[in-house]
């Protein structure tokens, strides 16, 4: 499961635009994660605070 | 609610659009999620002064610092000196862009825009398979506006495209993924912008001290994103970066964000619909400049916006002049800064210290980047073989 640490993340968007199924959405001030998501992660490596992790 | 264009987001990609448009006299209306325009800030605020004076009347109230020139430094700690306006365009102001950002949507609203904040677009709507506008969120409550048109503003983290079917998603090797602190510090020279190359120190993309006025600066890095090898990386190099060369610094904000460094997008518009800025992958793949080419782009896409409006027809082949108009000189230029990327980004911390090394006994101060890399390509015609065709 993608995981997102809420008290990490500086809501810049990064991630939602590698994210290849366009599951990510960046809403206010939090990132949500749709059913799309196949726990590639891409988006994982590119956010710059590492606010987001593929947790089994 | 219904008008003749909708943009969304308020960038300076979008807010330049929705001036030129209601400029036109059209009715354009442009949303933004943030509640606040400009904030936080993604971004490290420097542009060229010419290329910021050409598209507005510039403002002291948005100048944190006017420079006198760029310090380029090699990863063994070398650097050489260019001047003013000669490093890609990518010197000359540093921006308040929590400022910035609010004057120019505050312009398109008194050009006639309307302008609703924490209002987020989350869908196109289609009637009779065409596109006649968004649904949108605000405060908890869903929408409907209507309008024929929609530009996507809407930044790196753009839908709109993806919504049209165009497809944006950046591939880890075309995004820079970075991290900055605004920073006090003694040590901070006011004039100039810095810029640091080297695999270690930001690999993919480089480090950068912008001063935003006396001893302050914005202080960051990016990290090209298929070479980001673990978690959370800029902002771990970012610290490493503090420690060797600020290590005194004193940390007043955290600023974090991804810049496009892609190729040039093969479709900027389909049927009623227009992307501008970093949702158009438009910021430069070289510098990570986007603040002036979104602004280009905007007025661009405003222009053929009103024409295709007024025309009454929305159709991709009534929107493709945006698209030519683009392309020369801008898009080709990208291109071209995008092919020296993808060559300099495979060189090593030697090669990058070769090459600067060859630049010492030139005259650097009166070069501009064209002409630095013609000097770098007649001084190392082996190291550079590759960019022979690019440069010239
Ligand atoms: C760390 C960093 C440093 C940079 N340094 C520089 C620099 O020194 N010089 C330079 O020229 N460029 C720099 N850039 C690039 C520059 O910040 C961008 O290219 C520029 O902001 C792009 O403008 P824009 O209008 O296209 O998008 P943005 O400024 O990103 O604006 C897009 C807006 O759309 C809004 N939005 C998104 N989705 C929706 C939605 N669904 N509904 C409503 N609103 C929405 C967002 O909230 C945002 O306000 C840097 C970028 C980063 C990350
Ligand atoms: S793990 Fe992959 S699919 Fe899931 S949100 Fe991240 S990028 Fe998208
Ligand atoms: S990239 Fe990281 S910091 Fe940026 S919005 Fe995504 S999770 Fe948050």
């Amino acid at each position: 499961m993608l995981s997102v640490n809420r008290y990490k993340c500086c809501y810049c968007g990064a991630c939602v635009s590698v994210c290849p199924t366009c599951s990510l959405e960046l809403v206010e001030t939090w990132i949500e994660v749709s059913q799309g998501c196949k726990e590639c992660g891409i988006c994982t490596k590119i956010c710059p605070v590492g606010a987001l992790e593929v947790k089994a | 609610m219904k008008y003749d264009v909708l943009v969304v987001g308020a960038g300076p990609a979008g807010s330049m659009a929705a001036k030129t448009l209601a400029e036109a006299g059209l009715s354009v209306v442009m949303l933004e999620k943030r509640q606040e325009i400009g904030d936080p800030v993604r971004c490290a605020e420097a542009v060229s002064k010419r290329g910021l004076k050409d598209l507005v009347e510039v403002d002291p109230r948005w100048i944190a610092a006017d420079l006198k020139g760029s310090r380029v430094f090699s990863p063994d700690g070398a650097s050489i000196v260019l001047s003013e306006e000669q490093s890609g365009g990518k010197t000359g102001y540093v921006l308040e862009r929590k400022i910035f950002d609010r004057t120019l949507a505050m312009e398109a609203a008194c050009a006639g825009a309307e302008v609703m904040v924490k209002t987020r677009a989350q869908g196109l709507l289609k009637r009779d398979g065409k596109i006649c506008g968004v649904s949108a969120i605000r405060s908890g409550d869903t929408f409907q506006i209507e309008a024929p048109l929609v530009i996507g503003a809407d930044g790196i983290e753009s839908k709109v495209g993806r919504w049209a079917g165009i497809d944006t998603t950046l591939k880890p090797k075309d995004i820079s993924t970075c991290a900055q602190f605004l920073v006090k510090d003694e040590s901070i020279d006011s004039n100039y912008c810095e810029f640091y190359f080297g695999n270690k120190i930001a690999p993919g993309a480089y480090a950068w001290i912008f001063p935003k006025g006396e001893k302050v600066a914005n202080v960051g890095l990016g990290v090209l994103g298929s070479r980001s090898s673990g978690i959370g990386e800029p902002l771990r190099l970012l610290q490493e970066f503090m420690k060797s060369h600020l290590p005194k610094g004193k940390v007043v904000e955290m600023d974090v964000g991804g810049v496009p460094v892609a190729p040039q997008l093969e479709a900027m518009t389909t049927d009623g619909v227009m992307l501008v800025g970093d949702a158009a992958h438009q910021s430069d793949p070289l510098t990570g400049g986007g603040i002036i080419t979104g602004m280009t782009a905007g007025v661009i896409a405003g222009e053929v916006a009103a024409d295709a409006i007024s025309r009454g027809d929305v159709k991709r082949a009534s929107l493709r002049d945006y698209e030519d108009r683009w392309k020369e000189p801008n898009g080709n230029k990208l291109q071209r800064h995008y092919d020296l990327k993808e060559f300099f980004i495979g060189l090593t911390d030697e090669d990058l210290n070769n090459l600067l090394h060859s630049l010492t006994n030139e005259d650097t101060v009166k070069m501009d980047l064209r002409d630095m890399l013609k000097s770098l390509l007649k001084l190392n015609p082996k190291l550079l073989w590759g960019l022979r065709h690019v440069i010239f």
